[in-house]
């Protein structure tokens, strides 16, 4: 048996998977459903992904794999192509360049970084949408989003917890 | 051995390197995409194969994701009719009230109507096809606010056209695939529709951004609305027919005008495109583009020019290719365009 501390990751396990869970609860969550007049909230479920591959370690096949997840949020919500994968990739650099800060913090730290990241890749959004549309997109619904998109930090947790010392060359 | 000599520590670098330049090799490639878009032209052509692509399969897995809510809504609904049968019934009772009185003085003015268009001989715009679709998906976040309906191109339906539901203006078609068709709502950050208050008459352009409530821009005249009034679409520009119901103004928090949108007071399953473009459609183009113009008649009589309209093409036949007999020394007709 040889020891190794550089024990690569699966792509597919920690990059794949989660890509695919936030496609599909983006089409899930996109359902016309209305119940006393209120609908399912929209948040941004790449930016778990966005937030967690960052923390976790640095990666060649990440940075692209937001850049599909975000053509895929462009085509399937109809906005600018480039809009939301340009805004995933802000968040992801965000992260990575300040991965060495959040390390060892606690969970609620943690949930304040993530949040921060969140404002980062709205504020980016909002940025490209104001060009191209020639108009300021409302910012109490901006709210809204960045609310429910924070609120799934347990899942980055979740992804962060599962895959951080799998590969400790990055810790 | 040393710790600075394990080519462990060495391996960590160029990876981060790498990893660092498929970063910005990322971002290049995003921001230019979106300098390549053309989404905001709402052109045909700007409608690109591959959103056409994701809508086509969007649409079926969109309709069966959807199927639970709409059984939820369904058990919803039917739980609250029962619970609240008695208040309903109420309700409905004072509706109907109303509805006859309306029904009355709408039998009255559609008499009037007809008597004074019949005086005036005008001719009204002839009735609109309809496709009905179901609402499969829907995109309700602050910059981009769309939905995804079942029914495409091979139901006729094109780019532009307007989309009602049961009680009012919901949006326009800005892209169509094969059995599903993209639906711009008014409250997208860049949906722009010209609109009149029902009272005053006074035009001003509903412009959301992404919040429930579009907002009132260029509003003209001096106090041309208040709170409660009733929108409909102006059908300034072509763009919409004129008179579809869109909401009631109120007073938004910012303290701007804002429209209570009629198609957010109930739920969006089903919607009716309406099979519209401009007002070119609703006219004989072809009977527009022929021109009549009068004879030009002078006091000498060989000089008399008569136009001609444009004769339609003849197929050629055998007896075209007989040989034309000679031309008069001074024509009596001259050919069209010929003239002075």
């Amino acid at each position: 048996m040889s020891f190794s501390a550089a024990r690569p990751l699966d792509p597919w396990r920690w990059i794949g998977v989660p890509a695919l869970l936030c496609a599909g609860f983006t089409i899930l969550f996109a359902s016309p459903v209305r119940v006393w007049g209120l609908q399912l909230p929209e948040p941004i479920f790449p930016l778990i992904c966005a937030f967690g591959w960052a923390v976790i370690r640095p990666s060649i096949i990440a940075p692209f794999t937001l850049l599909l997840l975000g053509c895929f949020l462009d085509l399937f919500w109809g906005g600018a192509l480039g809009l939301w994968g340009v805004s995933l990739l802000v968040a992801y650099a965000g992260t990575l360049f300040m991965r060495n800060m959040m390390t060892g913090q606690s969970r609620p730290m943690m949930w304040a970084w993530y949040a921060g990241v969140c404002a980062a890749a709205l504020a980016t959004g909002y940025l490209i949408t104001m060009l191209d549309v020639r108009a300021a997109p409302s910012l109490i619904a901006v709210f809204w989003q960045f609310l429910a998109t924070s609120l799934l930090y347990p899942f980055a947790h979740r992804l962060i917890d599962r895959f951080d010392d799998a590969d400790v060359r990055f810790r | 051995m040393p710790l600075r000599q394990d080519p462990f520590g060495e391996l960590k670098v160029p990876l981060t390197w790498t990893a660092a330049v498929a970063l910005i090799v990322a971002v290049i490639i995003g921001a230019a995409m979106l300098l390549s878009d053309r989404r905001e032209t709402f052109q045909t052509e700007a409608y690109g194969a591959a959103r056409q692509a994701v809508d086509t399969v969007s649409a079926p897995v969109g309709g069966v994701v959807a199927k639970p809510g709409e059984w939820t809504g369904d058990i919803m609904g039917w739980l609250g009719s029962y619970t609240f049968t008695a208040s309903e019934n109420r309700r409905l009772k004072r509706e109907l009230v109303l509805l006859r009185q309306q029904a009355d003085e709408a039998v009255r003015l559609k008499d009037e109507n007809e008597r004074l268009r019949a005086v005036l001989g005008i001719r009204t715009d002839p009735p609109i096809d309809m496709v009905t679709a179901r609402v499969v998906a829907d995109s309700r976040g602050p910059l981009a606010n769309y939905r995804l309906a079942s029914a495409g191109s091979e139901a006729g339906v094109m780019v532009g056209f307007p989309v009602l539901s049961e009680r009012g203006l919901v949006g326009r078609v800005v892209g169509v695939a094969r059995g599903a068709s993209k639906v711009l709502l008014l409250t997208d950050a860049a949906s722009r529709t010209p609109v009149m208050i029902d009272r005053t008459n006074a035009r001003a352009i509903l412009t959301g951004d992404g919040g429930p409530n579009p907002r009132l821009d260029y509003l003209r005249g001096r106090e041309p609305i208040r709170a409660g009034d009733r929108v409909l679409t102006s059908g300034d520009g072509g763009v919409l027919p004129r008179g579809l119901p869109i909401g009631r103004v109120v007073k938004g928090l910012d303290g701007r005008w804002r429209v209570a949108l009629d198609a957010d007071s109930g739920a969006i399953d089903w919607v009716r495109i309406m099979k519209f473009r401009d007002y070119a459609q609703l006219v004989d183009r072809k009977a527009l583009e022929q021109t009549y113009l009068p004879p030009v008649i002078t006091e000498n009589p060989d000089d008399r020019i008569i136009r001609t309209p444009t004769p339609a093409p003849k197929p050629a036949t055998p007896a075209a290719s007989s040989p034309t007999p000679a031309s008069p020394a001074r024509p009596a007709a001259a050919p069209p365009g010929g003239g002075r």
